[in-house]
């Protein structure tokens, strides 16, 4: 009987690790494929090999310098980065009195913010196309960061006010008797609290621009203002048959590296910031 | 949330109880609460305007073109015509994207690619969470792991994906026919029967971690002695997963379905640069933006739009309502 149950526990044991095995290099195998194929060239990458073979850095030169992904990692990094300024900025204020001051209609506010942070992009689109042709903005980076404005704002304010509900309300309340008026809290208390969860928030607004699509493929036309999303969606060979698959994948590297090494770093934040909103929700 | 609102007028009590030990004038102690709501609105300001302006304004433009004959380079230049984009007869025929047989092709292939894409994450979401939740070494190495689909941009998935299919080069077919499983190598993207088979293993590579997280944190909250007291009892390993496991992560998980249903519902840039957004695969929203840049149509691309986001707020209506009878009923008891 004792011996069953040490083989059971045996045979659990056994089972967890094959499982967690299998599900770590199913995540990770495709990048791992990726960063394979970005070392190798010319006939190499036509043979199928789940080794390194070989380390050419060419395809790294070739996707930075002669294909411009430099450039477009510059540009979407000052997108991603003004967005995540102006959307930190105008959230903090908004999600203070959402999650601190009770008032009529903060509810229904509540309510529109987490509808647009769900609404389609594109429903947006032609009335943005407009938008941005009015403001002058087409085919320029501001276009980009006035767009992101849509889907990170909701979000910003929603997360912060998940984690400024969490905070203790006897923080506040010593800060009214001591007479602090509300600027005074929110700068002097909150912001200062808030530091860590601002960073979470920030990182993941700053990861949703960076990784932006159909607004950054309709707004913008030349090659020096494309994001790296778009950038690396148009990479072409020399004809339609040739794909520079080499290329694309350095190209994918590079753009995928700086936000993994971020997203570890910060492993347990992120975790936590993704899940706030659906667990305490 | 209800539990802070409940929370919320507490504390406004408290301060005021604060404030009448300090003595202050009867005057500002019946302010306070009215000046606090007043100074909401003005903090919530910048930010309903902002949003107004950049959501609500242009959703707004874009349910205007939907009744005009515009085109995108010239959108100043139209004539209304009512509900011509969406539907009219002309000549005998009827026209307008409700008449095109590719639009129903896209609403047929986003319906699909949700409801599978989101089954087959729940699924391998929740077996994740669930191996995630044991104790075992090297638990800190999985869950790192499972962050890096997450943290993929969706592009860069879709090119990963795009190479690994390769019908010549690609690794998908070279490990199944070295397993057996095929004879011949696949057109894994060129095929339309599996193109969108292609499509939901790449998106549910990317977004099963996210499920996996969610419903791990919400695993996390559940009492160990609840298991405790069920094992004292007899019950199966299968009886405590279907009666305290589920019941007690519904909430969470049911939110879970939500966010990725509404994301798998816009789909457009992993199907427009994994399969070129060929008509096999296209989705309502690859659709409504080619009616609009592609043949620079703005009347029928915003009539797209507009049936687009119809159809994600009708069925985030349904959810929500469903949500809030499941809140009802949790009040009820």
């Amino acid at each position: 009987m004792k011996l069953t149950r040490r083989q059971r526990h045996l045979a659990h044991q056994t089972l967890i690790y094959a499982a967690a095995a299998l599900a770590s290099v199913i995540c990770v195998f495709p990048f791992y494929n990726a960063i394979l194929t970005s070392l190798r060239t010319g006939q190499e990458l036509f043979l199928t090999n789940y080794l390194p073979t070989s380390f050419h850095w060419e395809n790294y030169v070739n996707a930075l310098m002669v294909n411009g992904i430099a450039r477009s990692l510059l540009n979407s990094f000052l997108v991603a980065t003004v967005t995540v300024g102006i959307c930190l900025l105008v959230s903090i204020t908004a999600a203070f009195a959402l999650a601190r001051i009770k008032f009529k209609g903060r509810k229904y506010i509540l309510f529109t913010i987490l509808c647009v942070s769900m609404f389609p992009q594109v429903a947006v689109l032609s009335g943005m196309f407009e938008l941005v042709r009015f403001l002058g903005l087409y085919d320029s980076l501001g276009a980009l960061i006035l767009s992101y404005t849509t889907f990170s704002l909701p979000f910003t304010v929603w997360v912060l006010t998940t984690f400024m509900k969490s905070l203790p309300v006897e923080l506040e309340e010593a800060a009214i008797v001591d007479g602090a008026g509300l600027w005074i809290i929110i700068s002097r208390i909150f912001a200062p609290i808030m530091g860590p969860s601002l960073v979470t928030t920030g990182l993941l607004a700053f990861i949703g621009a960076w990784n932006e699509f159909m607004f950054a493929l309709t707004f913008i036309i030349s090659n020096e203002q494309r994001t790296v999303p778009v950038a690396i969606g148009m990479l072409q060979g020399a004809s339609q048959f040739e794909l520079p698959w080499g290329n694309i994948m350095a190209a994918s590297v590079v753009v995928t590296l700086p936000i993994i090494i971020m997203v570890l770093i910060f492993q347990k934040r992120i975790v936590s910031g993704l899940t706030s909103g659906a667990v305490k929700g | 949330m209800n539990h802070h609102s409940e929370s919320l007028p507490s504390k406004e009590t408290a301060s005021k109880a604060n404030q009448q030990s300090e003595a202050l004038p009867q005057k500002k102690k019946c302010s306070l609460q009215q000046r606090r709501s007043r100074a909401a609105w003005i903090l919530v300001a910048p930010a309903l305007v902002l949003l107004a302006s950049v959501a609500g304004w242009p959703l707004l433009r874009t349910l205007f073109y939907s009744f005009t004959d515009a085109a995108l380079d010239t959108p100043d230049l139209y004539n209304m015509v009512g509900f011509d984009n969406y539907l009219a007869w002309a000549d005998g025929e009827s026209i307008g994207v409700l008449a095109d047989p590719l639009w129903w092709k896209a609403v047929l292939n986003t319906l699909w690619f949700t409801g599978v894409s989101v089954s087959f994450e729940l699924f391998f979401g929740m077996l994740l969470a669930l191996l995630m939740n044991q104790k075992f070494r090297g638990q800190g190495v999985v869950r790192a792991a499972i962050l890096v689909p997450w943290a993929i941009p969706t592009i860069v998935t879709a090119k990963m994906w795009g190479w690994m299919f390769h019908d010549q080069y690609g690794v998908i077919n070279d490990l199944l026919t070295r397993m057996g499983v095929i004879h011949s190598p696949l057109a894994w993207i060129a095929e339309p029967n599996l193109s969108m088979w292609a499509v939901v293993i790449a998106d549910v590579w990317k977004t099963v971690p996210f499920m996996a997280l969610m419903l791990l944190a919400a695993l996390q909250m559940i009492p160990s002695d609840l298991y405790e007291a069920a094992r004292v009892d007899g019950a199966t390993a299968w009886q405590r997963f279907t009666r305290i496991t589920i019941p007690l992560i519904m909430p969470a998980m049911i939110v879970a379905l939500i966010f990725r249903v509404m994301d798998a519902l816009r789909v457009f840039d992993l199907i427009y640069v994994l399969t070129s957004n060929s008509e096999a695969t296209i989705s309502i929203s690859g659709y409504a933006r080619e009616q609009l840049v592609s043949y620079q149509q703005m009347g029928s691309g915003s009539a797209a739009s507009v049936l687009v986001f119809m159809m994600v707020a009708g069925i985030a209506a349904c959810f929500l309502y469903l949500g809030r009878y499941n809140d009802e009923g949790k009040e009820n008891k």
